[in-house]
């Protein structure tokens, strides 16, 4: 199969500063993406996911590994490779003082789009990103969301093969999140190949078709949702819901390698006295699988990254 | 590829000429800046106004060419467009070359405007045209080339004005605008011929005395060394923060 991505090896060692030490941020990751597919890379924040990014988008040079992408050796092609990818980085970051639509223009200009073409297939994007309206609005007029919207709309302006989405989703409300998860999932079927970074397990799950998960700049985990979940169901889950003396309602998790007896023994023996009020089996989530391999909940994941709104995986 | 790179600087010189530099603050301050100058100076020295008029073109194109250039790439960096350039299918050298064509139009236009003031003011006859366009396109080159260093060098926007003004501002004074090399001690003529301002009014006056273009030959290769010099040095500076 040819490959999309095929990193081997691939390395970013950032050198000393005046206060800290060399940091390692990619410690010779493998992997390969498949044509077509939604491949997820989860991990904490300064797991190294965005230098990733930026390794296989020419924006910094791999300090040793390689890469190729469709095709492209990037040490040496790395010209052919940027023809052929779109990039939406975590912060939307198109031009305030132009319009929606010559924002859109400006990065077909670059990508050497025929003029012709141009303006017809802006209009058509603003329309498909529900943004018709706001054609001649300026970007800094934009809601966060419609921002959003745009800017990946201009990394599809020169319609690349291959989209890398950094964090797509953070810092949006329920519903701009949502949308922006549809127009994702269209790209999909419309045979794009998305690399896609999250904090937020749910949208991972909804949308990818396999999952990287990166600690500490090394890939711990590679693999289909279905299947990561499935190493996690050799564990059982019990949640037990207590009633606290104040009426309040808790819920208590217990995991254990034994079966579900004791799981629920382990659950019940942290009542503490309160009525039980339910007890659940639960199959194992990618959340679970995510806290199992890295060590992290997802809670605190999205407390690091200060995520808000697009936690919302619905819809 | 080299096709690529000449789009890329063409379209990216056009879009920070539409979103930064051809705005009304702009076009006045670039204007009336070296005008207020050269007014209080030749207030004071009210017989050698039309001795200012090389040096007014001078200070015309170095802020016009540098003040917004230092500027724009530094916020656009913070901003994170710049990123957006960088993920082009260009070379560094040609982002960098479009930043720069956009600094020079921008100088050359308020330049040219300054230009048909002193012409109206003080008569055209004698001036040697070839060496003005040529000496008008070197200077610009230079001084657009020393926006784009201060920008690659610092960090926040503050940081470039207050480095391009330390650069810029003793070499308003010791390039020859106000008082002539020759009058200087020989300590500050030694660092004047270190500024790229010096051989700038050098060109212009020869220029608008009529002089013969092989009379400033050499300032004009020092006016094209400084380009390439802090052109290449941006581009370096800019690579090694890259990665």
């Amino acid at each position: 199969m040819n490959e999309v991505i095929q990193a081997g090896g691939l390395t970013k060692t950032y050198p000393a500063g005046k206060a800290r030490p060399p940091l390692r941020a990619v410690d010779g990751i493998d992997f390969a993406v498949r044509p077509g597919e939604v491949f997820g890379f989860l991990g904490p924040n300064g797991a190294g996911k965005t230098t990733t990014i930026r390794m296989l988008t020419g924006l910094t040079r791999p300090t040793s590994g390689s890469a190729r992408i469709m095709g492209f050796d990037l040490a040496a092609e790395v010209t052919q490779i940027k023809k052929r990818i779109g990039v939406v980085p975590e912060a939307s970051n198109l031009y305030d003082e132009l319009t929606a639509l010559d924002n859109l223009v400006f990065s077909m200009q670059l990508y050497g789009v025929p003029r012709r073409e141009r303006r017809p297939r802006a209009e058509a994007l603003l329309d498909r990103f529900r943004l018709g309206e706001k054609r001649d609005a300026p970007f800094a007029k934009l809601s966060r969301g419609m921002k959003r919207a745009l800017t990946v709309a201009a990394a599809l302006a020169h319609r690349p093969p291959l989209v890398f989405l950094d964090e797509p989703t953070t810092g949006l409300d329920v519903m701009s999140a949502r949308s922006l998860r549809q127009m994702i999932a269209g790209l999909r079927d419309e045979g794009v190949t998305i690399f896609l970074t999250t904090h937020y397990l749910e949208e991972a799950e909804r949308l990818c078709d396999r999952i990287a998960v990166i600690v500490r700049g090394r890939i711990v985990a590679l693999d289909t949702v279905e299947a990561l979940k499935a190493e996690a169901e050799e564990k059982t889950i019990v949640e037990v819901t207590l009633a606290n003396p104040d009426g309040s309602q808790e819920k208590k998790r217990s995991e254990c390698d034994d079966g579900v007896e004791t799981a629920i023994q382990r659950a019940l023996a942290d009542a503490e006295g309160r009525r039980v009020l339910a007890v659940t089996t639960l199959r194992p989530s990618l959340e679970d699988v995510f806290v199992r391999l890295t060590g992290l909940s997802a809670e605190a994941m999205l407390a690091e990254k200060g995520g808000k709104g697009g936690g919302n995986a619905g819809g | 590829m080299l096709v690529d790179d000449l789009r890329g600087m063409f379209y990216i010189a056009l879009k920070d000429l539409r979103a930064y530099y051809f705005k009304p603050p702009n076009i006045s301050w670039g204007i009336l800046f070296p005008f207020a100058f050269v007014l209080a100076f030749a207030i004071r020295n009210p017989g050698e106004t039309l001795e200012l008029v090389p040096g007014l073109l001078g200070l015309t194109i170095l802020f016009g060419t540098s003040s917004m250039e230092a500027i724009v790439i530094v916020f656009e960096r913070r901003i994170g467009s710049l990123e957006r350039l960088m993920l082009a299918p260009i070379g560094l050298p040609a982002l960098l070359a479009g930043k720069l064509l956009g600094g020079m139009t921008f100088g050359l236009t308020v330049t040219a405007v300054v230009l048909i003031i002193a012409l109206a003011a003080f008569g055209i006859g004698g001036v040697n045209w070839l060496l003005l366009l040529l000496a008008l396109l070197f200077s610009a080159a230079a001084f657009s080339a020393l926006g784009a260093f201060v920008s690659v060098a610092v960090r926040e926007v503050f940081e470039a004005q207050t480095l391009a003004n330390f650069i810029r501002f003793p070499m308003m004074f010791l390039g020859g605008v106000f008082v002539p090399l020759a009058a200087m001690p020989p300590g500050l003529q030694a660092v004047a011929r270190l500024l790229p301002l010096t051989y700038s009014v050098e060109a212009l006056r020869a220029a608008l005395d009529g002089r013969p273009l092989a009379h400033s030959l050499l300032d004009l290769a020092f006016l094209a060394g400084f380009a390439c010099v802090l052109f290449g040095l941006a581009v370096r500076v800019m690579r090694n923060k890259q990665d």
